[in-house]
């Protein structure tokens, strides 16, 4: 993996700052005659938690499906790990290592919170089929591991309570949180949350904001985040993009942002609550 | 003990081997609803075109017979050989992998995200289109299908039980096919349930069934495992295909076994592979009953064409989901 490791720098938290993870270059994304994204550039760096903002229909959740693969650019290049990205369906992106959330959580309702989050480990699932049916030998070994790394992740985001509860009757907070589990199972180079903090009262975003920021601390995982709460989003990032009407207006960390005459126009001019 | 009882005995357990062959035509129905939603009205016609495709390879048919020759001015018919029954089973396996592959590709692919009524309308079509192509592939005439599987009723069973009932009783009468048919049907369902529990690819599967973007989102291709599962789906065809056709011959009303799977699916629920087997056996079990007990003495007989259906509605009224089924509860 070739990465641009030259100006990595340490955060004033301690922590420290890669290269650049994930490049996006150029990308239009049209549906029919509406432009969603416009000729949009930015890139996000090894370790870091980069938030993307911008008031409804700016673009933001087209852009993490363009990200994720769910979405096809008419043009531009993505690149990830230094590499150009060429044509991928989704289920590939997961394969290399880009877990990510839903804004409307898709979860599988009828499985139990253990099952769901195990769903997360299928890509890091190696022995053979005939082995797995039979529990056998190495089949054995690889599901009681896969199993600990589980239960890590299940008392890392407090769930241990709800693990055999089918996720259908679980309250909108909690499927939250076990959405966030079954990505992070999948040991992610890049953890995308799609408005991780949608819908949630004031101490569910108290819980969700600590979680984030410990996933990134803890295990050193690099976060792209959509959301709509602005405070949240400036004290967990390190740095924003923020669009608008499909366009890039505003890159920078959170103060410069904040500062920046185009993005208090467009977005934080403007009375939210 | 009185020879009444007897008969109503042996009635019951014939009753259960048929019901073993209705749940092995509904497994197929279950496997595809469970991981794609969707009814495949096809499931009955794959039975035929899999009991077809094994006569027509271990006689040594050729395929598409009738079409060379009128093509090609030959008269071909038989390749001449006979293929013992392993590798007719082998090669039709194959096939039926073909056609999974094509049911994906120039089918599924193209109906992503559509209402279950459309993926519906589709699988009749493929019905008809199946029906159609098994003929034109190895003729309508009906064939005689034999994979060394015993037939007639089992003598050490008939010796054995003889002393039950009175002199006119001569032990029970049970078709050894009939307990091939229920040894090979259960070691489906374990294999089908130790795949779908305990390995990658089944716990993939249970995730697609449940929810496509989610199952995409951690990494599963579903086209991968719609071909899987339709696969499975035709050699659970394939195996109904050649009991039944053991039993009566390979010809189109193999096709309307599906038919008797209906009742099954609703009696077990749609989604549950335990569901598809209890419930096969409980309407085989019953009809059989039931015609001796009632039927026959009270109703004039012949309710063995309309009571699985029944007993299935009065089920439906106070268990709609089936035995088995999955009860989705929608939080208000």
């Amino acid at each position: 993996m070739v990465l641009d490791t030259g100006d990595s720098y340490v955060t004033a938290d301690g922590r420290t700052i890669g290269g650049v993870l994930m490049e996006m270059k150029n990308i239009t994304l049209k549906f029919g005659g509406v432009t969603a994204i416009k000729d949009i550039s930015f890139d996000i760096r090894e370790g870091e938690i980069r938030a993307i903002i911008g008031p409804n229909g700016a673009g933001k959740s087209s852009m993490l499906n363009v990200i994720s693969g769910f979405y096809k650019p008419q043009e531009g290049e993505v690149w990830f790990r230094g590499a150009v990205r060429g044509p991928v369906k989704p289920f590939q992106v997961a394969q290399e290592g880009i877990a990510r959330t839903f804004q409307n959580i898709a979860l599988f309702e009828g499985m139990s919170v253990l099952d769901n989050i195990m769903t997360g480990r299928l890509t890091h699932m190696k022995t053979n089929m005939v082995a797995q049916a039979m529990w056998w030998g190495a089949a054995e070994k690889e599901e009681n591991e896969n199993r600990e790394k589980v239960e890590r992740i299940i008392d890392f985001l407090e769930i241990q309570a709800i693990r055999k509860t089918p996720v259908g009757r679980l309250p909108y907070g909690l499927k939250k949180r076990v959405e966030l589990a079954r990505a992070l199972a999948a040991e992610p180079m890049l953890l995308l949350l799609d408005e991780p903090m949608a819908g949630m009262n004031v101490e569910e975003k108290e819980d969700m904001s600590r979680f984030i920021l410990d996933v990134n601390d803890e295990f050193g995982t690099t976060i792209a985040l959509i959301e709509h709460d602005m405070g949240v989003v400036m004290d967990l990032s390190d740095r924003v993009v923020v669009m608008d009407y499909g366009k890039k207006i505003g890159d920078g960390t959170p103060d410069e942002v904040r500062s920046n005459q185009a993005v208090i126009d467009a977005y934080l001019g403007v009375s939210h609550d | 003990m009185p020879d009444q009882f007897l008969y109503a005995v042996e009635a019951a357990i014939n009753g259960l081997m048929a019901g073993v062959l209705y749940a092995l035509v509904a497994l197929g129905f279950v496997l595809i609803f469970k991981s794609s939603g969707i009814f495949n009205y096809a499931q009955g016609v794959f039975a035929l075109f899999a009991a077809l495709t094994l006569v027509g390879i271990m006689d040594g048919q050729v395929p598409f017979a009738h079409l060379i020759n009128a093509l090609f001015g030959t008269d071909v018919h038989h390749f001449g050989w006979h293929a013992p029954a392993l590798l007719g089973i082998a090669l039709t396996v194959v096939v039926m992998v073909i056609i999974a592959i094509a049911v994906e590709r120039f089918i599924l692919r193209h109906l992503v995200n559509q209402p279950d009524i459309i993926l519906f309308m589709a699988t009749i079509g493929l019905a008809y289109f199946m029906e159609g192509f098994g003929d034109m592939m190895w003729g309508s005439n009906i064939k005689k299908l034999d994979i060394g599987i015993p037939q007639g009723g089992s003598f050490w069973i008939e010796e054995n039980t003889a002393w039950l009932g009175g002199e006119n009783f001569y032990g029970f009468f049970i078709d050894q096919l009939d307990i091939i048919a229920a040894i090979t049907a259960a070691v489906l369902v374990i294999a089908l349930t130790l795949f779908s529990q305990y390995t990658k690819q089944g716990r993939a599967l249970r995730a697609v069934a449940d929810d496509h973007q989610a199952a995409l989102s951690v990494g599963i291709s579903l086209r991968f495992i719609w071909v899987l599962v339709w696969s499975i789906a035709g050699v659970v065809a394939l195996v109904a295909g050649a009991m039944w056709g053991s039993k009566s011959g390979v010809q189109f009303s193999l096709s309307l076994i599906a038919l008797k799977a209906l009742p099954v699916l609703m009696l077990g629920g749609f989604t549950s592979i335990p569901g598809a087997i209890v419930g096969g056996l409980i309407i085989g079990m019953g009809e059989k009953l039931f015609e001796l007990l009632i039927g026959v003495p009270y109703l004039g007989g012949a309710t063995e064409l309309w009571f699985a259906y029944v007993l299935a509605l009065i089920f439906l009224v106070f268990r709609p989901q089936g035995l088995f089924g999955e009860k989705i509860i929608e939080r208000v």
